[in-house]
């Protein structure tokens, strides 16, 4: 579904270039959940963002669906192919726009047909009843608000979904109804994730493999069990998976 | 032994339109010279207790309490000049994001010699010692760079560790720390928490350790109050963590994923609204 192969990402010119994400390469197989971690800066949301057209400043192969694409161009049928969920349901909303339009324009976009009827089931598919159709983002919790990003971004009935951090600004019990409702999707319709969280438990709970960044470069890619059982071969894996375990006094 | 803080139905109230609002709804805690956790989901009011603790409730905001004390010392609704004097100099406070309690356009050197003038009159070389001293001790490596750099030339931790240090220059009796790691990776939160650990032990200081993480508090503190729509609803022994009695903690701690207990789907929380009033089994005399 997704291929990635020598990605290089970087931001600025010489002498302030960024190298972002340095040669990075990693399969993710149709109906399957991939996770990214590592610390903040070690290029995560770049990969995200290069793949979903965000950013022109790369090199290397990012295929998705079998189609290389280029650039910072995508085509439609890309974007009804992939499908992007930020970290911050505060900001990725528009705080003028109700559910009802961000739902709508989003349909619109995609060239979607019965737009009412098709607005009334995603609302249902995400947990969120017919009575917060014309609600705005103020009147919302962070919880229902990354239930209609997740609504937007199952408007067009993408394969792929990246995810980024889409659990980490949410208390645990509401991480936690979040969560049951992205497996229960994948499970319902095929979906492939990729997402990215620095919470491990979280990975090992909602992905199959996972890769562990550093600085930019992918220094590890293992299976959730290997991660369960802190079967890490790199030091630097093994040093976070200790660091994650928590806090020992010494 | 009178206690370092003691704390007797703290309430914290806000006006609106529909009446006033309760943030804070009679909490009671009595702290020592120990690591003290505070917990509960976002708006259960942990960050009012804190405020209110330090007087930084701002009007119409109002806090009562049937006691608040400092060293048996009342400092509830204290004259703004009197509070100042204290905040600081013997209970301080670090916020979660160092950008917001940090002043952008001074040098953290001098930052942590303002604070530390402020409450011993001392200034020039011993407070720049001073300065230099608790960088170290807050195990930046080095100091001298830190102390000439300005607030936005340091990454977040780095940052973190430069508000402890500027708070902890007066040698406090209290600290409340607002969820003072939420934003830093794992092996930087481990390292800031070994810091104030050694702080509180060295020293013989209070610590009020607010976060939202049930399992970091566990781990980290002596005990642990969990709060829930203004109220403690329950305190544990922080290593008695997982053997928590009230349904709102057992219910947050089964909601969170595991790495040893792989599960096929998480459990929600399933809230009652006789959490909200309901009389509350406590150690405390008097009741919470
Ligand atoms: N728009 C940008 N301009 C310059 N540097 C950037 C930009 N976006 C990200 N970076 C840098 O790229 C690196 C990787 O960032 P990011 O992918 O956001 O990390 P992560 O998601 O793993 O926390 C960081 O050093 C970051 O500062
Ligand atoms: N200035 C204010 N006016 C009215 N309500 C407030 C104000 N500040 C905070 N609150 C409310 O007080 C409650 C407790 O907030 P807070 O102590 O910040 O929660 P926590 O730190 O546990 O997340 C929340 O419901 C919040 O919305
Ligand atoms: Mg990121
Ligand atoms: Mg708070």
């Amino acid at each position: 579904m997704l291929t990635i192969k020598d990605l290089d990402v970087w931001f600025g010119h010489p002498p302030e270039r960024v190298d972002a994400v340095r040669g990075a390469s990693f399969v993710v197989a149709r109906g399957e959940s991939f996770g990214l971690v590592g610390e903040s800066g070690s290029g995560k949301s770049t990969i995200l963002r290069a793949v979903t057209g965000l950013i022109d400043t790369w090199s290397g192969r990012i295929e998705v669906a079998g189609q290389p694409v280029t650039g910072r161009h995508r085509s439609r049928a890309f974007h009804k192919t992939v499908q992007m969920v930020f970290q911050d349901p505060y900001a990725s909303l528009h705080p003028r726009h109700s559910v009802d339009r961000v739902l709508s324009e989003t349909l619109h976009l995609q060239g979607m047909d019965r737009i009412d009827q098709r607005i009334a089931t995603l609302l249902d598919s995400v947990g969120l009843g017919r009575g917060f159709r014309f609600r705005y983002p103020h009147q919302l919790s962070g919880g229902q608000r990354q239930r209609v990003a997740i609504a937007r971004a199952l408007a067009a009935e993408p394969q792929l979904l990246l995810l980024d951090e889409p659990t980490s600004a949410l208390d645990v019990s509401v991480q936690a109804e979040i969560l049951n409702l992205l497996a229960d999707l994948r499970r319902d319709r095929g979906l492939t994730y990729v997402m990215v969280s620095h919470d491990l438990a979280v990975v090992a709970h909602m992905c199959d493999r996972l890769a562990v960044m550093r600085g930019g470069e992918i220094v590890e890619e293992m299976t959730a069990a290997a991660l369960r059982q802190g079967a890490a071969r790199s030091d630097y894996a093994r040093d976070l998976l200790a660091a994650s375990r928590g806090y020992a006094a010494g | 032994m009178t206690p370092l803080l003691s704390v007797r139905d703290l309430r914290v109230s806000f006006p609106t339109r529909s009446g006033s609002f309760q943030a804070v709804r009679g909490v009671s805690f009595d702290l020592g010279r120990e690591r003290l956790g505070v917990v509960g989901e976002s708006g259960s009011g942990k960050s009012m207790t804190g405020r209110a603790i330090l007087g930084l409730v701002r009007p119409p905001g109002k806090v009562t309490a049937e006691r608040l004390e400092l060293d048996g010392e009342s400092i509830l609704n204290l004259p703004e000049r009197r509070m100042r004097k204290l905040r600081g100099a013997r209970i301080s406070m670090v916020m979660q994001d160092p950008k917001f309690s940090l002043n952008p356009v001074m040098t953290i050197g001098r930052q942590i010699m303002e604070s530390y003038r402020l409450h011993s009159g001392q200034g020039g070389q011993a407070a720049r010692d001073k300065a230099l001293d608790m960088l170290r001790a807050v195990q930046i490596r080095d100091p001298e760079r830190v102390f000439d750099a300005y607030p936005h030339e340091i990454s977040g931790g780095m940052g973190q560790r430069a508000m402890i240090a500027m708070m902890l220059a007066p040698d406090p009796e209290i600290l409340i720390a607002d969820e003072p790691t939420s934003a830093l990776d794992v092996s930087v939160r481990n390292e800031v928490l070994r810091i104030m650990d050694k702080l509180v032990r060295d020293r013989g200081m209070g610590l009020i350790f607010i976060s939202h993480d049930l399992n970091l508090v566990g781990q980290f503190c002596d005990r642990v109050l969990i709060m829930y729509a203004g109220r403690v609803v329950e305190e544990l022994p922080a290593h008695d963590l997982h053997a928590a009695r009230h349904p709102y903690t057992q219910g947050l701690l089964n909601s969170l994923p595991r790495l040893d207990q792989p599960v096929e789907r998480l459990s929600t929380l399933q809230r009652q609204d006789s959490w909200r009033d309901a009389d509350i089994a406590t150690p405390l005399p008097g009741g919470l």
